[in-house]
């Protein structure tokens, strides 16, 4: 048996009308993904503000996940739409910077896909968990 | 071609004083020495006779006072532009951050901005006199003889790749109209992506870990005319005054790039500014070209009106993992 | 007073590295400069002023002061402060090594800073003299002599050699550790050095400039001025000017929340920014007018009344060079001085 195993610590920001349910869905059908995963629930993707992102590896994250409707599904019509654009940019900044591309990740999942919210996140923390700890993105206080 | 200095600009603004079509006039004011060059707002013919200077170091973009100043003047403001600052104000126009009717806009010709700084790094220190246009004669304390330098040797970084000499906006012109230019603008960043992400990491440590936080580069920039920046608003949870740890400067720089795209026109306003020589145009300038090369060819201040590319969207746009993993097959 | 090869002078940092660790002001790369560790390598900046003054190094732009945990009823309370002893600070100009006297007045009268004394104490400042101004210097104007910087030991760039001069006990121990590499010398090139920095002095574009009209007991008649408006006008309310500063002093204490715990910290803050000194009744300057003039009357007038006439300037012109719009405390003092409120 493996000791202190590494563990990362994933930020998954889920939207209310799909992928929290989604969530929830994974859990009834005892679908298995791992407990690093701590989701919070936003209204929309929409919601997700690009500071949100850099604030979750401030305080700590190897990866943070934001999970939305699929395209053309949006409860509010097309935050999903503004989204895709804005988390595209804002990834794209973090690489250009240095920032390991696989920290962050954007996915599609519906309420009714609990199998594909638990496949995602296992694909996820095992992505992140390659790369180990965060060091590029850490805030040094928050680690003391 | 008729060569524009700034008698004509005194002249014109002199002559739109007096005919009462403007109240005021914003220019920039002559200082200590021929570099120190400061933005004014002149009220009457003699200021404008002794202070009004247009010089090689007229940088400063002076469509973002327009947002303050115009709301202390009765009437219209006579504000001189650069082609690269009629982007500026145009994006202002779009923002509702300036009302349109109570400027009144003289573009004028700009060759290129000169950098002080690759001045004194050129010639030393004891800067007492810096002439010319093309070709710039500097004055020492330390040499008999003057120095010579080429301006395009020692012009601001923002200007080595000038996207345009033409003014998007004016009311009148001084001289001749100029071309959008083929700026390779972007050759720097791709460079830059180019690197590996260990080469890219280091390179923007070495850079951003210089900042001050000074808040310079967001106090110039035309496009951050937030009446409260969130960086300086305590229930924000990012308000910081100083660069505390790593975090803090990639945290604020991120942002604040972030927070103008779609909005900047690449007027190159942080970098003159900054105090510690950080290429920060890079990171706008990156978001510029993400954006053209995803969502189609954009200018932030090309015309007044319309929609920015984060601010619009289509069925088929490409998710985030895309974008990256082409760039990869493109290197 | 003693001398060695100026071209050996890293064989002096490395001595002094092997001893204490040693700051001075080095090349960042792109033609700027500032104060650094020094390690094998680094270069010795040949120019004139770091862009940050040294007083980073008693007074950082941030610091962590204390760190706090709950634990249910208990907090735990960490004292932070890292005590890294005896240093040693090369190439300190005579406005910075001026300025630190203006800083010791603000952190060293009661109640004293023991976050600042520990570290002015555990110094030692080698100046070195300017042979070379620049014409934004005007040190002169608040009668610092170039020529003579002062500090624990001071330094001169005379021909081939560096010539140092112990000024106080500390000095001496330093010219000690160096005492091998370095011989006894007399004073005929230092005096034929400080000669010519005088004739230079004397030919500085800002060398008229003069405090008439500023220090203690002035404020009724500046205060009210009508010229601050024009002066202020083109302010953009960054906090370039007191970044750079080597005499500012202001500072904010903050918490951070760390989710593990509080840390306090404290940082610079500037006079320039909107929420400077902000209160629970709001802010006590709403303009960048009063802002702006809360600055310089800070340095030329309120910090002379309460300080035996010295004024708060050090006359090192970092801010006419960092200025992004060139507005600066010579142009205010220009367009102020010598004149009466009517």
């Amino acid at each position: 048996m493996q000791v202190n195993e590494y563990k990362p610590l994933i930020v998954a920001f889920c939207c209310n009308w799909c992928s929290y349910a989604g969530a929830d869905l994974a859990g009834n059908n005892r679908a298995d993904y791992p407990a690093e995963v701590k989701i919070i629930r936003v209204p929309c993707s929409c919601r997700v503000n690009p500071t949100f992102v850099l604030k979750a590896f401030q305080r700590g994250a190897d990866g943070v996940i934001i999970c939305g409707c699929h395209p053309g599904d949006c409860h509010y019509t097309s935050g999903n739409y503004y989204t895709r654009r804005r988390m595209a940019m804002l990834f794209s900044m973090l690489d250009y910077l240095g920032i390991e591309r696989e920290r962050t990740r954007l996915e599609w999942v519906s309420a009714a896909e609990g199998a594909k919210f638990a496949a995602t996140m296992r694909d996820f923390v095992q992505k992140v968990a390659a790369l180990g700890e965060n060091k590029r993105l850490e805030d040094l206080r928050c680690k003391k | 071609m008729q060569k524009i200095t700034e008698k004509h600009l005194a002249e014109k603004a002199k002559d739109l004083l007096s005919q009462g079509k403007v109240s005021a006039v914003l220019g920039w004011r002559r200082g200590e020495f021929d570099y120190d060059v400061t933005p004014a707002l002149f009220t009457d013919a003699d200021e404008i006779e002794n202070g009004l200077v247009y010089n090689c170091f007229c940088g400063a973009n002076l469509s973002k006072y327009l947002v303050s100043k115009i709301r202390a003047v009765e009437g219209r403001m006579l504000v001189f532009l650069k082609p690269c600052d009629t982007y500026s104000i145009n994006q202002l126009f779009t923002e509702h951050r300036v009302d349109r009717e109570k400027v009144y806009i003289v573009g004028i010709p700009c060759n290129g901005m000169a950098d002080i700084t690759k001045i004194r790094n050129a010639v030393g220190e004891g800067i007492t006199g810096v002439s010319g246009d093309e070709c710039l004669r500097v004055e020492t304390l330390y040499s008999d003889e003057p120095a010579e330098l080429c301006l395009a040797d020692v012009m601001s970084e923002r200007c080595v790749n000038c996207k345009s000499k033409k003014h998007v906006a004016y009311d009148e012109l001084l001289g001749d109209e100029g071309e959008v230019l083929d700026s390779h603008r972007f050759d720097e960043v791709e460079r830059i992506e180019r690197m590996s992400p260990d080469e890219r990491f280091a390179f923007w440590q070495r850079e951003l870990s210089r900042c001050i936080r000074c808040n310079a580069c967001r106090d110039a920039c035309p496009a951050c005319t937030c009446e409260v920046c969130v960086f300086n608003n305590p229930a924000s949870g990012v308000e910081s005054k100083a660069p505390v740890n790593e975090f803090e400067e990639k945290m604020f720089h991120i942002i604040r790039a972030f927070h103008v795209a779609g909005r900047c026109t690449d007027c190159g306003e942080c970098s003159r500014v900054c105090p510690q020589n950080i290429p920060l145009h890079l990171l706008n300038r990156k978001l510029i070209k993400d954006m053209n090369e995803c969502y189609g060819e954009y200018q932030a201040g090309e015309a007044v009106g319309g929609v920015s590319p984060l601010t619009d969207y289509t069925a088929e746009d490409g998710e985030p993992g895309d974008l990256i993993r082409r760039r990869d097959t493109d290197a | 007073m003693r001398k060695c090869l100026y071209k050996d002078i890293h064989k002096i940092f490395a001595r002094v590295a092997e001893k204490m660790p040693l700051y001075i002001p080095a090349k960042t790369g792109d033609e700027k400069a500032e104060y650094k560790k020094w390690s094998e390598g680094d270069e010795l900046f040949e120019g004139l002023n770091t862009v940050k003054s040294p007083k980073d190094l008693f007074f950082p732009q941030s610091e962590d002061l204390v760190r706090f945990k709950t634990e249910g009823k208990n907090i735990e309370i960490t004292d932070v402060r890292e005590d890294k002893g005896p240093f040693a600070v090369f190439g300190v100009r005579a406005c910075d090594a001026k300025s630190f006297e203006v800083l010791d007045r603000v952190f060293l009268t009661e109640p004293r800073d023991s976050y600042y004394a520990s570290r002015r104490e555990n110094a030692t400042v080698v100046t070195l003299a300017c042979s070379r101004p620049s014409e934004t210097c005007f040190c002169k104007t608040f009668g610092i002599d170039a020529g003579e910087p002062g500090g624990d030991v001071s330094a001169w760039i005379a021909g081939d050699d560096i010539v140092f001069s112990a000024n106080t006990e500390k000095g001496s121990a330093f010219l000690d550790i160096i005492g091998e590499l370095t011989e006894e010398c007399s004073c005929d090139a230092v005096d034929r050095e400080k000669e010519k920095i005088a004739v230079i002095m004397e030919r500085l574009p800002l060398s008229d400039l003069t405090t008439d009209g500023f220090g203690g007991g002035k404020t009724e008649d500046l205060f009210n001025r009508a010229e601050w408006a024009e002066l202020s006008e083109a302010c953009l309310g960054c906090g370039t000017c007191t970044f750079v500063c080597p005499t500012c002093q202001c500072y904010d204490i903050k918490d951070f929340k760390s989710g593990n715990g509080v840390v306090r910290y404290r940082c610079w803050d500037s006079c320039m920014y909107s929420e400077f000194t902000k209160m629970a009744h709001g802010n006590n300057r709403l303009t960048q007018k009063e802002r702006f003039r809360q600055r310089f009357m800070h340095k030329l007038v309120y910090y002379p009344e309460n300080n035996d006439g010295l004024y708060s300037c050090v006359g090192c012109g970092r801010c006419l060079k960092s200025c992004p719009v060139s507005m600066n405390i010579v142009k205010v003092m220009k367009k102020l001085g010598g004149k009466k409120n009517d």
